[in-house]
């Protein structure tokens, strides 16, 4: 019973990751001692943001054009999809010092 | 009656600079205690906007202070006891604590929309303030590297804590 449940879930992961397009990359960002890094990068509508927080102050990433607004806890590490191409200026809500800015491609 | 809150005004204005201007070397246990003076008197204020404000934004911020400087002072504290120091109280950490106890007590008679411009303007001053000492005194003075590291992040959160702060002025405008 427990076996076959086991099994399924196996299944069922092995299915949602063929589901996932080939091309769609995971970009990280790490924000660390108040600073952004890479200050610019470049990514794909689809493609999975990696948000690193390495300090133990929560932190945002929030698009001026308002397209996203992730929370980044302290120490933690949140995913983001992104889905609309554009050229996104971001910074911290908290700490509005903190800027960098994402090129989002077709 | 009016010129007297004028002069009061002007008294004030020149005092919160005043904390500061001291030409005296300090010493490590003694910015460390300028520091997390410096960090309490903010949370001290932002407990006092939580239970007061009235705009959302205004309490936001008040959260955001009081979360930022909570983990800054523990750092500080952390800090401190991994270098066997113990922080020491001193003239500029006493007349900080004197001009935030007197800023409170002000603030403490505001309320409303009033109280709300009054804590967020005196957060751009009081930030302000501070990261000016942070950059030109405490900084410099610092012998420890590890203090003067901490006391670099501290500078850098600060600087954010200014610029939201001026952000959240605007909006009440």
């Amino acid at each position: 019973m427990r076996q076959g449940g086991l099994r399924a879930v196996i299944t069922a992961l092995a299915l949602g990751a063929m589901a996932v397009p080939a091309h769609a990359a995971t970009i990280q960002i790490v924000m660390e001692n108040l600073v952004i890094t890479p200050a610019e990068a470049t990514a794909k509508v689809g493609d999975t943001l990696e948000l690193v927080n390495r300090d133990v102050f929560a932190h945002t990433a929030t698009a001026k054009n308002g397209d996203f607004d992730v929370m980044m806890p302290p120490n933690k590490t949140v995913t983001y999809v992104l889905k609309k191409a554009s050229t996104v200026d971001y910074y911290c809500r908290f700490h509005p010092n903190m800027k960098a800015t994402l090129k989002i491609e077709p | 009656m009016f010129i007297r809150l004028g002069a009061a005004i002007a008294a004030m204005a020149l005092a919160s600079g005043a904390a500061f201007a001291q030409g005296a070397k300090l010493t490590d246990p003694q910015i460390a205690h300028i520091a997390y003076t410096a960090g309490n008197i903010d949370i001290a204020a932002a407990k006092q906007a939580q239970s007061k404000a009235t705009s959302k934004d205004v309490k936001a911020f008040a959260d955001d202070m009081v979360r930022d400087h909570e983990a800054v002072n523990k750092q500080a504290l952390d800090l401190v006891k991994k270098l066997n120091v113990t922080p020491e109280d001193n003239d500029t950490s006493k007349a900080l604590s004197k001009q935030a106890a007197d800023k409170l007590a002000e603030l403490g008679r505001l309320s409303g929309a009033a109280y709300d411009k009054a804590y967020v303007a005196n957060e751009v001053a009081y930030h302000k303030t501070v990261n000016g000492a942070l950059e030109k005194q405490l900084i410099p003075s610092s012998s420890n590297a590890e203090l003067k590291s901490l006391l670099q992040t501290g500078l850098k959160i600060f600087q954010g804590h200014e610029q939201h702060a001026e952000h959240v002025a605007a909006s009440l405008k």
